[in-house]
């Protein structure tokens, strides 16, 4: 086994974990408090690569573009509220995903008719594209440590907010019991518009944080969305720890997988049987996982305590 | 006949029209009519067994589309081993063995994930079928042998006694026939002791358990059928098109199949067929006028959540149904 490359992949595996969070807490966030069912973050995080990859082309600087791209992007998640969420709270999750598909293909038309279909590729800036060795031999890209530094950042900033903040005790309160806060004369209206467009926010930034390395695709979108919702299971609807810790699981899990289980196969199959396998099995891990823990928790490992 | 109700004569009307219309265009020389027309038909018997489930059962799959596509698969790989060699213990054109497959395989299937997602329930369930539909979509794209995500081309279709399925008029029947049964097997299921079983738990699952129903074991048993079914339509799905991919099971397949449930009026038993036949006019039309269809067809599927209940059959109901 070469531990240096087992290192550089679990440091792989935190990197996409805590994209996964980015993505991951925005829905959780608006599913926890507002009790909804949002498909369409997956595309709020393709828009968000897409807004930010054409202000690094049109401005050629990275950081300025993701800081512009980001009230943009919140625009964006509250334009969705006020005109397509805030209707449908009142109705069943099945109304909430069948409503939240139908803006998903509006999303995704949309950037197709504004990118057009192949996507954008983004410059690295020469102060991203280095790589840092952290000892002998493991090396990593700036950019994955970046992501890395920003999902922990984020991660803290979120417990700050909601626990130690009057906005987040708002949110508490209003998640609990929505008809006392707005007694007391808080905007609940406005309040859960600004939960939105912080979970847009968020999803946008995770977008803009990859694009460098992926590209900003129209695909993009709809293929994090389900590893999103996997985790939020998994870590248990509307719980943030939750959330936190399965996307660190799920992505140390992933990219583990994908790059060891050959070498793990081939100790018990034929070479032929392992290269066939592993890809297969690598492709399944992370919703055999979800079966497991569901078997054992049905509500994931942190459920969320009854609404009052 | 006295006593049929309005949407009852809708229904009857409407698969009289299905029975007739495709096989007078395709005698015509309208073949293009008659395609349109399978894949209604057979998408409709995929939405009538997600009704079973969502309409009647209240359990609201996102995953139905990966049925499709183990059915389908059930023909397309069998038929690629026996062409091109390997796999000896299911390489054959045999469409028994194909059929025995899809339900085989569609219905192991919905025992596992549905042993696991039904210890849930609401959105834990949606989310869940759909995590493992997607699973399914995503085991089969890393699947190399058949070429992955770009899929596979069915050089020869099943061989079944007595119907050539390479004959549109013969495939249709079968498919048609088959429609009709997978709504009787519904309305029957659904007025049985067991479908009302099925029903008491979607209003009121406690006080179903309190009455002393096991009702884990009555949905599980109605997955399985509604899981068997579907696999069933990729079967068909699989004879028709001769090319299968994975992107037949993207969870955005399974999206389309729950708008047209919901379209044309849930736990209805022509709702599903009016909704996939909208469904299929809406893609042929929007689609023959932009390239950017899923964009009004999108506006579409948010107006109907917003503005209509109960789908295209709640306008047709007559008083006091």
């Amino acid at each position: 086994m070469d531990y240096t490359l087992l290192f550089m992949q679990v440091l792989n595996g935190l990197q996409l974990g805590l994209l996964l969070f980015l993505v991951a807490s925005g829905l959780t966030l608006v599913f926890g408090i507002l009790d909804f069912v949002n498909l369409a973050h997956g595309s709020v995080y393709m828009i968000g690569a897409f807004i930010c990859a054409s202000l690094t082309l049109f401005l050629g600087n990275f950081l300025l573009a993701i800081l512009i791209a980001l009230p943009l992007t919140g625009l964006v998640g509250y334009a969705i509220e006020v005109l397509v969420a805030r209707r449908l709270y009142d109705k069943d999750h099945l109304d909430h995903v069948l409503g939240t598909f139908g803006l998903v293909l509006v999303l995704d038309t949309l950037a197709h008719i504004v990118w057009g279909p192949a996507g954008i590729t983004v410059p690295l800036p020469a102060w991203l594209d280095g790589q840092v060795e952290l000892f002998d031999g493991a090396v990593i890209p700036v950019l994955r440590l970046l992501i890395i530094g920003t999902g922990l950042a984020v991660a803290g900033g979120l417990v700050w907010l909601v626990n130690y903040t009057r906005l987040g005790m708002l949110i508490r309160a209003g998640a609990s019991n929505r008809t006392m806060v707005s007694a007391l004369g808080i905007d609940i209206q406005m309040l859960f518009a600004l939960v939105f467009a912080l979970g847009a926010m968020l999803a946008g930034l995770a977008g803009m944080l990859i694009s460098p390395l992926t590209g900003a695709s129209i695909e993009m979108g709809g293929q994090i969305i389900i590893t999103a919702f996997v985790v939020i299971i998994i870590g248990g609807i509307g719980s943030m720890k939750g959330a936190f810790i399965a996307a660190v699981i799920i992505g140390l899990i992933d990219t583990l997988g994908r790059s060891f289980l050959d070498t793990l196969f081939v100790l018990f199959m034929s070479e032929n049987a392992a290269e066939t396998a592993a890809p297969a099995v690598s492709a399944m891990m992370i919703y055999i996982l979800m079966a497991i823990i569901l078997a054992v928790k049905p509500q994931g490992l942190f459920p969320p305590k009854a609404r009052g | 006949m006295k006593n049929m109700t309005k949407t009852g004569w809708i229904t009857v009307i409407g698969m009289v029209m299905l029975a007739i219309l495709p096989p007078y265009f395709l005698l015509n020389g309208h073949a293009f009519y008659m395609d349109l027309a399978l894949r209604l038909v057979i998408l409709g018997i995929a939405a009538v067994s997600l009704n079973l489930l969502l309409g009647h059962g209240g359990m609201v799959s996102f995953g139905h589309a990966a049925f499709i596509g183990l059915g389908a698969y059930a023909v397309g790989i069998p038929s690629y081993h026996a062409t091109w060699g390997g796999f000896d213990l299911i390489a054959s054109y045999n469409g028994l063995l194909h059929l025995a497959l899809a339900i085989g395989v569609s219905a192991l299937f919905a025992l596992i994930t549905g042993a696991i997602s039904l210890r849930t329930k609401g959105v834990y369930f949606l989310m869940i079928t759909m995590a493992f539909g997607q699973m399914a979509f995503f085991l089969f794209q890393s699947l190399d042998v058949y070429n992955g995500d770009d899929g596979l081309t069915i050089d020869v279709r099943s061989e079944l006694p007595f119907i050539n399925l390479d004959s549109p008029m013969q495939l249709y029947g079968l498919s048609y026939v088959s429609l009709v049964i997978a709504m009787l097997m519904v309305k029957i299921i659904v007025n049985s002791r067991f479908g009302m079983v099925l029903q008491g738990a979607k209003d009121n699952n406690e006080r179903m358990v309190t009455l002393g129903y096991n009702t884990y074991f009555y949905r599980l048993t109605a997955y399985v059928i509604s899981g068997a079914m579907c696999g069933y339509a990729g079967f068909l799905l699989g004879n028709f098109t001769t090319f299968i991919s994975p992107d037949m099971m993207h969870w955005t397949r399974s999206g389309e199949l729950m708008f047209m449930v919901i379209l044309g009026g849930a736990s209805t038993a022509l709702g599903p067929i009016l909704g996939s036949s909208v469904f299929i006019l809406m893609e042929e039309v929007l689609s023959s006028f932009t390239i950017f269809w899923h964009l009004p067809f999108g506006l579409m599927l948010i107006g109907l959540v917003l503005f209509v209940r109960g789908g295209l059959m709640g306008l047709f109901k007559g008083k006091g149904e």
